[in-house]
């Protein structure tokens, strides 16, 4: 924030001026005054004399003084008290301007003192005969209950404000739902509004009446409104449409918000309701000629009524043209509806627009007009043989990012019409050199994979990309990979060297996850069986849908409901931009009471189809995603475990140790696990999690099960990382709990050392410096080993990466639950407290493998109320992939017998505090379900 | 709702700053200008989210308007408001421009204190507002001043105050359409449309209710079946219509001035209200169907090697040749890498204008079903560019006496019951002006 200093010397004279006798001069000061606290410069010195100006019966003059108050009072607090008196005397006024003048600014001040002085007042002017001071305080109880609801409560306001929804005047009735509307979103589940029949009536009576900002304040909380049966929605729609007429913008989108929510309702077969969609077209277009910034409003909202009602728009498609002298920002928004809009009948003129936008001079406009060709042939097949054409064309340009943006996308198009195309692959490679931005060069490599038996000098195009490997991004090492090993399996003789060349930089010289993991998996599945790897890595891939980028269907359905508003601008769910409870309740459309016909129209059917996994189309990444991905893993299988079965209770008292810390983890497994995608940053991962049946027993009675069940779970998934399992990063310090500080984090066991791994993201819109870091006593001791290492100062919306070793040496001290820990993180602005829960296994050590003799005599010293027994589901790995996994963890297998099919696993942990685990683990073949039968602790 | 409303100077610098709301503090600020004003990247979206801040911005010649909230407001509101308080301002101080600004500040911050309360836009009718918001200080008001003050403000009829008074009754229509071209270089139509105004300015005294007819299809459809032309015949204003004799048209869409019933327009398709007195604009409308294009462009472009390229553009004007065009201008983009043009045309001024990459030619006035041409040489320097010229299309500027989407204003009948003077009373005059909205000729 920029300062001013004002020199002594002028505050001094200002002061003069203040307290001069003539009223001129006073207001000149005043002036003078309020134009330096606009520019920044700190004059709350003056303070006492500015109030002193405040007992005038100038109005001008008053207004000043108010508009002082109201940004220096919270400063003053105790000085502002001299202004309570006039406020109070003001508010009985004769003149109705200057009682809701006062009332209007004390609403302004927040100040606990003058706060406590309006309620007087406030009660006064709400029933006050004049409209014009009661509209004022009717948007004041909004004021004070933002300062303090609770007074609002106590005082009784709430039911002032409703009873001024029966208002004689249409602006008291708009203000009073505003106010309303808003205090009801901070108190999701009272029923403050309590719309009914009766109130919706006055309200669609208001609608006729009020000022258009009234007309919108209304509409908007109409469409909160539920009705009970598709005849008071058809009413309620009849009332509305006239809106869609209004000059205002703002008033139609939020009358079209009302009519698409209620049309849900009605019956599709209505006359009425085919009236109603060609109703809704010509406003939408008009909104098209508004200036650019509400056009593009309009466009972004548009965008969403397309994807959920087609029809309504279709025959719109040239009003979508664009304009040479659109903003950038209408361009764009108006190439993706022309996308969406496009179909058989109008492709020809489509196609020809966009191949005239792709001369343009915008580089991002140029790019998404080619990729929109490509849309158009995956999404009107007759076309496909003229978008390609097309496409080739745009190559023959050389300009470099139109030939790479081709090249993207006819690669989508090989996916969606195999064997059809292919002729054009010659011209493709000509481009090869050209192409240096990743996207283009990933595609181009998939390409030359995919068809290595056409190209006769694939194994050189794919060779020269291998040159550099370790210069290229993730996305290109990952498909070079790929398509390597795709040109083996089809051409073997002549390529084993690149092969191993391939698979050994990839497992050897990279340090990504990702690549690693893909890499040995090839080269098991190779070494192991290469049959299976043809059938794997050649399968035949399931062709792309034809809708792209569209907006998931439960998401789509929210932002309708939020149409006007800036979720629908952003495209995404208010919670997703707004602090705090305000506007986190998830809107939903009602749903059709009519007749028992199908919920969505037909046109939609493919998109709002089917709920499950199964019927979804697999949208296609707008980009940056992996292409053609390795076993095309986003077709998880669908995960379809019923709820466990409570165990049996055996649980001892020296398990309440490990157990109670247990618990929690069994707790709360499921929402960190879906972040898995996230942090992975591959889709191999987030398949691999989102793969995992839920296995956990809930029930308190199997604390290890948590502890077990999460470790198998990563077998389950097929981009196993190796090495121990580490939970996905959650979110510990949300930024609005630490002003604007946000800490993530995890923990890992890594080589032995226990790492906290965090990730502070700066959301403040100032530079964050000095971080420490600080725990509480723990159950396990643990201690950070070395201070925070945050080296250069968190500069706004920088993100970084910190890992804090741990030492297990500290206090120790019980904690509920056991695995709890408490953080302090201090940084320039403030301290901040914290607490995590750390995943048991963590605490597992390297020497945790115990002798067999050993083993064999422990076990049977341990009494029977040390033990416990529970089962894990659906894992599906057997007895060795499961011991190796575990080993992976520090669980070690001491021995492994087979009795009647059932392999038995006996295992060993220890704790870093010394603490004996003892388990036997059954698995029989075929049988998903594991069981660990017992389970013993023993103190050394 | 709108927690925050910043004006800037071109430089960054803050003219005004007026806070509604707590959750937005003075670095909003300074994340406005640092983010947006003094970004290095042209602006690609009017909406721009800082730090879980949005910010809303129109820009009016260099100043901009930015309006803040943190909350999941309405945005085509929050615009809308933004526009709004661009009209008030000025028709209180004219230009909106730094130096008004700051002249103007207090009354900006009067008005601001009065039209958004805690965020919630207010009426903001100027007509309203003129009434107790004023330069020339207080104005000592009488019990039923302040009275009929407010109950304008709040009132039903907020754009219009009671007890006006004129000694002769007057209103002026102005029917004002821009038309929209875009056409193949082969002359094909790609999209036109004519988005028009009914811009109506009365001085009549009372409360007048105003009735509005025009040749709509569908209100004359419906007469046409009854057989009934009551109103038509009598109090028809009479049009000059440039284009022929077509009797009604097709409105796609329209929009109505608040004053306007909604709800009537809705049943009966009539216009009915009670104006604001002085200037408003009662109505927006859109057509594309039946439009008069006043003129048709045809372009030919040749290249002649790599350094030349000849361009020959006939303009032929289409509507009555008793009519006058004025102020045409068609500009006829050059490349980049133009070294010098030679020109010749028949009629008018033409220029080459390196600064704007453009050939200029203008007519002061043109009549109707005429031809004109303009032949030109461009030399180029070679480039190694390898990007094609993106061959923008041909624009052009005109004004035509005439409706070119073929509107006529049937009639505005006036009744005040109240004071004794009837509709015959009222002086009506009627004007059509047909602009050139963008009006594009690829090539």
């Amino acid at each position: 924030m920029l300062c001013f200093h004002v020199c002594a010397g002028e505050i001094f004279e200002l002061k003069a001026e203040l307290n001069s006798d003539k009223k001129e001069k006073k207001k000149e000061a005043v002036k003078k005054v309020i134009a330096s606290m606009t520019v920044g410069k700190d004059v709350s010195a003056l303070f006492p004399d500015v109030v002193n100006c405040m007992q005038t019966d100038n109005l001008e003059l008053k207004k000043l003084v108010y508009l002082y108050l109201m940004n220096y009072a919270k400063s003053q607090p105790d000085m502002a008290i001299m202004a309570v008196n006039t406020f109070v005397k003001d508010c009985e006024d004769p003149n109705p301007l200057i009682r809701a003048l006062a009332v209007r600014t004390m609403g302004c001040i927040r100040v606990d003192k003058i706060t406590e002085y309006l309620c007087e007042p406030l009660r006064k002017c709400l029933k006050d005969e004049d409209p014009y001071v009661r509209k004022t305080a009717a948007v004041c109880v909004a004021k004070l209950h933002d300062i303090n609801a609770q007074l609002v409560e106590d005082q009784g306001f709430l039911d002032t404000l409703k009873d001024l929804i029966s208002d004689s005047n249409p602006m008291v009735v708009a203000n009073a739902v505003a106010a309303l509307s808003e205090i009801a979103e901070s108190h999701p589940n009272s029923n403050l509004l309590d719309l009914n029949p009766q109130s919706i009536n006055k309200l669609l009576t208001a609608l006729n009446e009020c000022t258009e900002w009234g007309q919108i304040f209304i509409l908007d909380c109409l469409a909160n409104y539920a009705p009970r049966d598709d005849r008071e929605s058809q009413s309620i729609c009849e009332r509305v449409t006239p809106r869609l007429s209004h000059a205002n913008s703002a008033v139609v989108l939020s009358a079209v918000k009302v009519l698409m929510k209620f049309m849900e309702m009605l019956p599709k077969d209505l006359d009425y309701y085919g009236t109603l969609l060609k109703k809704l077209a010509p406003p939408l277009v008009t909104l098209l000629s508004a200036e650019p910034e509400l056009q593009y409003v309009a466009l972004r909202n548009i965008n969403l009524i397309v994807q959920k009602r087609p029809e309504i728009l279709k025959h719109e498609m040239k009003v979508f043209f664009v304009k040479y002298n659109d903003p950038i920002y209408v361009k764009l928004e108006k190439l993706d509806i022309m996308i969406r809009l496009a179909s058989q009948a109008n492709i020809a003129q489509v196609l020809a627009e966009l191949k005239e936008y792709a001369t343009e001079v915008d580089v991002d406009f140029v790019r998404k007009a080619v990729r929109a060709i490509g849309r158009c042939a995956i999404k009107v097949e007759q076309s496909a043989e003229r978008c390609v054409s097309t496409l080739l064309d745009l190559i023959q340009t050389k300009v470099n990012y139109v030939v790479q943006e081709a090249i993207v996308v006819i690669k989508d198009i090989f996916r969606k019409y195999p064997n059809k195309y292919e002729s054009v692959i010659a011209t493709l490679c000509e481009n090869l050199d050209s192409l240096d931005e990743p996207e283009a060069r990933a595609a181009m490599i998939w390409i030359v994979g995919e068809y290595a038996e056409r190209i006769d000098n694939a194994d050189e195009l794919l060779e020269s990309f291998l040159e550099g490997f370790h210069d290229e991004s993730t996305q290109v090492q990952l498909q070079l990979l790929t398509a390597i090993v795709k040109l083996f399996l089809k051409k073997p003789t002549e390529t084993q060297e690149l092969v191993q060349q391939v698979l050994s930089l990839a497992t050897q010289d990279s340090d990504n996850p990702d690549l690693r993991d893909r890499g040995y998996i090839y080269w098991r599945l190779l070494s192991t069986d290469p049959v299976a790897a043809k059938e794997v890595v050649l399968a035949e891939k399931p062709l792309i849908s034809e809708e792209t980028d569209l907006i998931e269907p439960t998401l789509l359905e929210e932002l309708i409901c939020h149409i006007g508003t800036l979720a629908s601008v952003y495209h995404k769910p208010p919670s997703a931009f707004v602090e705090g409870s305000r506007g986190v309740m998830h809107k939903r459309l009602p749903a059709r009471t009519g007749s028992g016909e199908s919920t969505e129209s037909p046109d939609v059917g493919t998109i709002a189809g089917g709920s499950g996994t199964e019927t979804a189309p697999s949208i296609i990444p707008s980009q940056g995603d992996l292409l053609g991905d390795l076993l095309n893993l986003d077709l998880a299988p669908p995960t379809t475990t019923g709820p466990p079965p409570p165990t049996s209770g055996m649980q001892m008292g020296g398990m309440d140790l490990l157990g109670g810390g247990l618990d929690s983890l069994v707790g709360s497994p499921m929402p960190p696990r879906h972040l898995g995608g996230d942090i992975g940053g591959s889709a191999a991962m987030g398949a691999g999690f989102g793969a995992v049946p839920a296995v956990m027993p809930a029930s308190l009675n199997a604390p290890m099960g948590g502890g077990l069940g999460d470790l198998f779970d990563l077998g389950g998934g097929v981009g196993m990382p190796l090495g121990a399992y580490i939970p996905p990063k959650t979110v510990w310090l949300p930024a609005m709990k630490a002003k604007g500080l946000e800490i993530s984090g995890t923990f890992a066991r890594r080589a032995g050392v226990i790492q906290m791994e965090l990730t502070l993201t700066n959301k403040a819109m100032s530079v964050m410096t000095d971080f420490a870091i600080q725990f509480n006593r723990n159950s396990f001791g643990l201690a950070p080993a070395g201070p925070l290492q945050v080296l250069s100062p968190l500069s706004p919306n920088q993100t970084i990466e910190v890992s804090l070793p741990l030492s297990t040496v500290g206090p120790v001290m019980k904690m509920e639950p056991l695995n709890n820990l408490q953080v302090a993180v201090k940084n320039n602005i403030d301290v901040f407290y914290f607490s995590c829960q750390y995943p048991i296994s963590m605490l597992f050590v390297e020497d945790g493998k115990m002798e067999r003799q050993v083993f064999l005599a422990t076990w049977k010293d341990i009494p029977n109320e040390n033990e416990s027994q529970f089962q894990i589901k659906d894992c599906h790995l057997n007895s060795d992939a499961a011991s190796n996994k575990l080993q992976a963890s520090n669980i070690f297998t001491i021995a492994k017998r087979t009795v009647e099919g059932q392999d038995m696993l006996y295992m060993s942990i220890k704790l870093s505090n010394g603490i004996w685990v003892l388990a036997e683990l059954r698995v029989q073949t075929g049988n998903p379900n594991y069981t660990v039968r017992k389970e013993r602790i023993r103190i050394t | 709702m709108i927690g925050g409303l910043f004006i800037y100077n071109h430089k960054g610098e803050v003219l005004i700053s007026r806070v509604y709301r707590d959750d937005i503090g003075r670095n909003a600020v300074d994340a406005f200008r640092v983010n947006v004003i003094h970004a290095r990247q042209q602006v690609r979206s009017p909406v721009t989210n800082i730090a879980r801040t949005s910010f809303f911005h129109v820009k009016r010649s260099n100043i901009w308007l930015a309006a803040v909230t943190k909350q999941n407001v309405n945005a085509a509101m929050v615009f809308e408001f933004l526009y709004k308080m661009c009209d008030v301002m000025t028709a209180y101080f004219g230009k909106i421009s730094e130096e008004n600004i700051k002249n103007n500040f207090v009354l900006i911050y009067e008005l601001l204190d009065e039209i958004l309360d805690f965020g919630y836009p207010q009426n903001s009718e100027t007509g309203a507002l003129k009434t107790f918001i004023t330069q020339t200080g207080i104005k000592s008001q009488s019990k039923e001043e302040q009275s009929q003050i407010t109950s304008q403000v709040t009132g039903q009829i907020g754009w219009r105050r009671e007890g006006i008074k004129y000694r002769r009754n007057e209103l002026f229509l102005d029917v004002l359409e821009s038309v929209n071209l875009l056409m193949s270089p082969q002359g094909q139509v790609l999209s036109a449309h004519v988005s028009g105004r009914v811009v109506m300015k009365s001085y009549l005294s009372g409360m007048p209710e105003c009735k509005f007819g025009m040749n709509d299809k569908i209100v004359i459809d419906k007469q046409g079946k009854g057989g009934a032309t009551d109103e038509a015949g009598k109090s028809d204003l009479g049009g000059s219509g440039g284009g022929g004799g077509k009797q009604s048209i097709a409105i796609d869409d329209c929009t109505f001035h608040q004053c306007v019933r909604l709800s009537k327009f809705d049943a009966e398709r009539s216009i009915s209200f009670i104006p604001p007195d002085g200037e408003c604009e009662l109505m927006r409308y859109r057509t594309t169907k039946d439009i008069i294009l006043p003129f048709r462009v045809i372009p030919l472009v040749r290249e002649v090697g790599r350094t030349k390229l000849e361009v020959k553009v006939v303009i032929k004007s289409n509507f009555k040749p008793s009519l006058l065009a004025q102020k045409i201008e068609v500009r006829i983009p050059t490349p980049l890498n133009t070294s010098g043009v030679q020109v010749i045309c028949m009629k008018g001024k033409a220029k080459y204008k390196a600064s704007e990459n453009a050939i200029v030619w203008k007519i002061k006035r043109m009549a109707g079903m005429k031809e004109s041409q303009i032949s030109a040489e461009i030399e180029l320097l070679p480039t190694n560019d390898k990007k094609k010229w993106a061959r923008p299309p041909i624009s052009m500027n005109f004004e035509v006496p005439f409706a070119p989407s073929g509107l006529k204003v049937r009639y505005l009948k006036v009744f005040e019951p109240k004071l004794n003077y009837s509709d015959h009373d009222v002086i009506k005059w009627v004007r059509y002006i047909g602009r050139s909205g963008i009006y594009e000729t690829r090539c």
